[in-house]
């Protein structure tokens, strides 16, 4: 009898599965001790599905084709000066939002996968994380090395990471990451792997590509084309992670089921940056922040729960409040930053008359009735030279860590604000979603560092508003305020000859 | 003659992002720089970890060794990700070049059945020892201060679970690709003695919870030894003993070993450097740990060469330790 070869499946599995082992000489606990205290229950590694299977020696080789090309565009773009390319400069505004707010939340996740890379008692489950991991490095590298020629000519890139760990509204996205980064390894792959990489990332990653590529951001939308078959490889993942916990055991499924509640309002939470990036940021827009909520959640996500049903998992219940927010998010949030632009590190201005016409057509149900008339004031105080700022300082919802700004499903003129004491202290929120997030864990969110808490505390350089800029590092007058009249402004219309 | 194309230069208004600025001057920086310094977070942490209540996230305590500035730990190869792939890949081509010449020339036959089945017994289990080097790897990226650091400990991760691939590979080289030569080699891994003792040290390091120490059993201790015994004295052992056409599937392993102890080597001496402190804890952790590692590797030493292997293989650790002032 000749020996038979093996087919390439199995040649996988030698490569991978088969190089662990049981312990002997040591108890495997001590080795993995993470595995146990959220309660899932993993009763056979065995039954993990290899998402994709790629050795190490294609993993180097793929990824090298990639990255040289990469940097071939990247070497060109500033030689050409690309960035004189883009529609316009209010456009950058984007990207710094990009590159303070986004990027830093890659590293973390670098870090996430890291940890589960190394904690989770089966192999498989461990190489497809390490695999992300260095993917989700690779990210953050070359969203650096993409912005890097943008920041020797604007204003706002260049203390990037000084900031997200300080700035009031970066706090939203580091607060998301590192949620997840201190629960247990598989919340993380629930909340990183499946919510935002599988069910979340055509609205956060796509919509800042596609932005680029509209605007002509020859760099950035390289660099999306670029992990693009990274991405794929994350969503499967993320898909077999989810498929792979409510198979090995039922008393899984109401675990899952919270942190799905949990992360993808977190998640929604976060995407209101985007939200506003794609309706008020773009000079050329490409889709609505409306439109791309009801192709991607309402569409794809809606017909993927469907997929999950038969495991017992439902559609959290607060997307009929998501819905009714549809219509109002990014008005509220960029109408928000227009009046705390003195303390962010980009620029904001009033929509043109031709945008709040498109606002119109793509908001027929709002954008009118509640909306164009405060622009219109902005825009009519501006050209009085009483350009409008707010100077006190907003209440925080204690779990999303955005600004109360968002209003009841049923009236649109008031703002919801919810609470809940814990230890006798009294907590907000902006939110039904966001305030039972907060009661299932409040001994973890009572940590939260809440940044308006933080500067009345006397924590963010002290004193009054010039020292929390000088402690956000805020290039005052020229990576703040308003867009028309910046810096960036000007030296956009030097390199444009307008006079 | 050359040809000059013109292109136009505009000033900019910084070089560098600020972080680098602050560090190296307002001049153009490199892309290892931009890459590399400061990216860790540092301040204003959110919550308490739940797998660990008595520290913050990217806590520097996860160590008892102290840096003022843990950037100082940079790397002499300079990688972030792009080189670092990029250099992969090339020596991986050689490397597939190697495996598929082995292959076409059936050198695998050409082997004498005592060599192979030396092969199977001494060399194959080492694919499972790499998991562990690539877990101890990990477990710095995850628990480590300072992406230059963190970062050079992912790669060297990624590496060893290569590493342990291609150890795979050399069995199925062996073994007309059917991956009976790894069913056996599992079994050596798994009971026969002269593996016990690098399993149990193995299984050892996987328990560890400072994350240098992990760094010091792993890379410092253990490899130095595994390195020499394998891609030095068993290197030449092969050339004398008809098995040099298995140097080819050993090539990647060897050159990464070399390379690799370069950035060990470094992040070993800014350490050291750094404080009586930090040289007396790695003082500490390496006497514990090369007592494990003669217990754990005698048998293995003997099996693979002869009884004064591994006494060769200790002078080299003590010459690299003495190298960095951690000598008698
Ligand atoms: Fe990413
Ligand atoms: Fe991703
Ligand atoms: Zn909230």
């Amino acid at each position: 009898m000749s020996p038979t070869k093996l087919n390439l499946k199995d040649k996988y599995k030698l490569l991978t599965r088969d190089l662990d082992w049981e312990f002997s000489y040591e108890d495997r606990q001590e080795a993995f001790p993470y595995e146990e205290f959220e309660g899932i229950k993993i009763t056979d590694w065995d039954k993990w599905e290899d998402p994709f299977r790629l050795t190490m020696d294609a993993y180097w080789k793929y990824q090298a084709e990639k990255e040289k090309k990469l940097y071939a565009i990247y070497d060109a773009f500033s030689q050409n000066n690309g960035h004189t390319n883009v529609t316009d400069a209010r456009y950058v505004n984007a990207i710094k939002l990009f590159l303070t707010g986004v990027s830093p939340g890659e590293h973390a996740a670098h870090l996430g996968f890291a940890f589960t890379g190394r904690q989770m008692g089966g192999i498989g489950a461990r190489v497809a994380a390490q695999m992300q991991s260095i993917d989700e490095l690779r990210h953050i590298q070359t969203q650096i090395h993409a912005m890097s020629h943008y920041n020797k000519f604007f204003d706002g890139f260049d203390e990037f990471n000084h900031m997200h760990d300080r700035v009031w509204y970066l706090s939203v996205p580091k607060s998301f990451f590192e949620d997840a980064r201190t629960a247990g390894p598989f919340e993380f792959m629930v909340a990183i792997g499946f919510s935002f990489e599988y069910v979340l990332t055509n609205l956060l990653f796509v919509p800042f590509m596609s932005g680029a590529a509209y605007n002509g951001d020859m760099a950035t939308v390289t660099f999306g084309f670029s992990a693009q078959s990274d991405e794929a490889r994350h969503m499967t993942l993320g898909l077999e992670i989810i498929k792979f916990l409510l198979e090995q055991h039922e008393d899984n499924v109401p675990i899952v089921q919270k942190w799905l509640d949990k992360w993808l309002w977190r998640g929604y939470r976060l995407l209101t940056l985007v939200a506003m990036m794609m309706d008020y940021m773009l000079p050329q827009k490409f889709m609505s922040w409306q439109e791309a909520w009801e192709l991607y959640f309402e569409d794809a996500g809606g017909a993927l729960f469907k997929d999950l049903e038969r495991y017992g998992i439902k559609m959290p219940d607060y997307t009929e409040t998501i819905k009714q927010e549809k219509e109002h998010l990014s008005h509220q949030a960029w109408w928000t930053f227009y009046q705390y632009t003195h303390a962010a590190a980009f620029h904001t201005w009033t929509p043109s008359s031709d945008e709040m016409d498109w606002l119109s057509e793509k908001y027929p149900n709002t954008f009118d009735k509640y909306y164009r008339p405060r622009w219109e004031l902005a825009a009519e105080m501006e050209a009085k030279g009483e350009r409008f700022y707010t100077t006190g300082l907003p209440q925080l919802c204690q779990t999303c860590q955005i600004p109360m700004m968002f209003t009841e499903v049923d009236d649109p003129s008031q703002v919801a604000y919810r609470e809940s004491v814990y230890n006798d202290e009294r907590f907000h929120f902006c939110s039904d979603p966001c305030k039972s997030i907060f009661d299932n864990e409040p001994e973890k969110y009572v940590h939260a560092w809440l940044p308006v808490h933080q500067i009345l505390q006397g924590n963010c350089g002290g004193g009054g508003l010039d020292k929390v800029i000088e402690y956000y590092h805020l290039d005052n007058g020229a990576a703040n305020l308003e867009f028309e009249g910046s810096p960036d402004a000007e030296r956009w219309k030097q390199w444009k000859g307008v006079a | 003659m050359t040809i000059e194309i013109k292109t136009s230069t505009m000033k900019p208004v910084r070089n560098t992002y600020a972080h680098i600025q602050r560090r190296f001057g307002d001049k153009p920086a490199t892309r290892y720089q931009e890459a590399t310094y400061d990216v860790h977070s540092t301040h204003n942490f959110h919550y308490k970890p739940l797998w660990d209540q008595e520290r913050e996230l990217n806590d520097p305590a996860r160590t008892a060794v102290v840096m003022a500035d843990w950037y100082d730990l940079k790397d002499p190869r300079q990688f972030y990700y792009g080189p670092y792939v990029q250099n992969r890949a090339k020596m991986q081509e050689t490397a597939e070049n190697n495996f598929s010449f082995f292959e076409k020339r059936g050198l695998a036959a050409g082997l004498d059945e005592v060599l192979r089945a030396k092969i199977i017994e001494t060399v194959i289990p080492m694919r499972h020892a790499e998991v562990a080097a690539n877990l101890n790897n990990m477990y710095g990226t995850a628990h480590g201060t300072g992406t230059a650091v963190t970062q050079a400990l992912i790669f060297e991760a990624m590496d060893r679970f290569g590493n342990a691939q291609y150890f795979s590979k050399i069995g199925l080289a062996l073994d007309d690709n059917t991956g009976s030569s790894l069913v056996e080699a599992k079994q050596h891994w798994m009971s026969n003695p002269i593996w016990q003792g690098l399993r149990a040290y193995c299984e050892k390091t996987l328990t560890i919870k400072d994350w240098f120490e992990a760094f010091i059993a792993q890379d410092i201790v253990l490899d130095t030894l595994i390195n020499d015994l394998y891609y030095r004295q068993f290197d030449v052992w092969l050339t004398a003993n008809g098995g040099r056409d298995l140097l080819l599937l050993m090539e990647f392993m060897q050159q990464r070993a070399k390379e690799s102890q370069r950035w060990s080597d470094s992040v070993l001496k800014s350490v050291v450097a750094e404080s009586e402190h930090n040289a007396n804890q790695i003082r500490a952790w390496i006497s514990t740990w090369r007592i494990r590692a003669q217990e754990a590797l005698a048998p293995l030493a003997n099996a693979l060469l002869c009884e004064q292997a591994l006494a060769e293989a200790f002078s080299v650790l003590e010459q690299r330790l003495g190298k960095v002032g951690l000598g008698h």
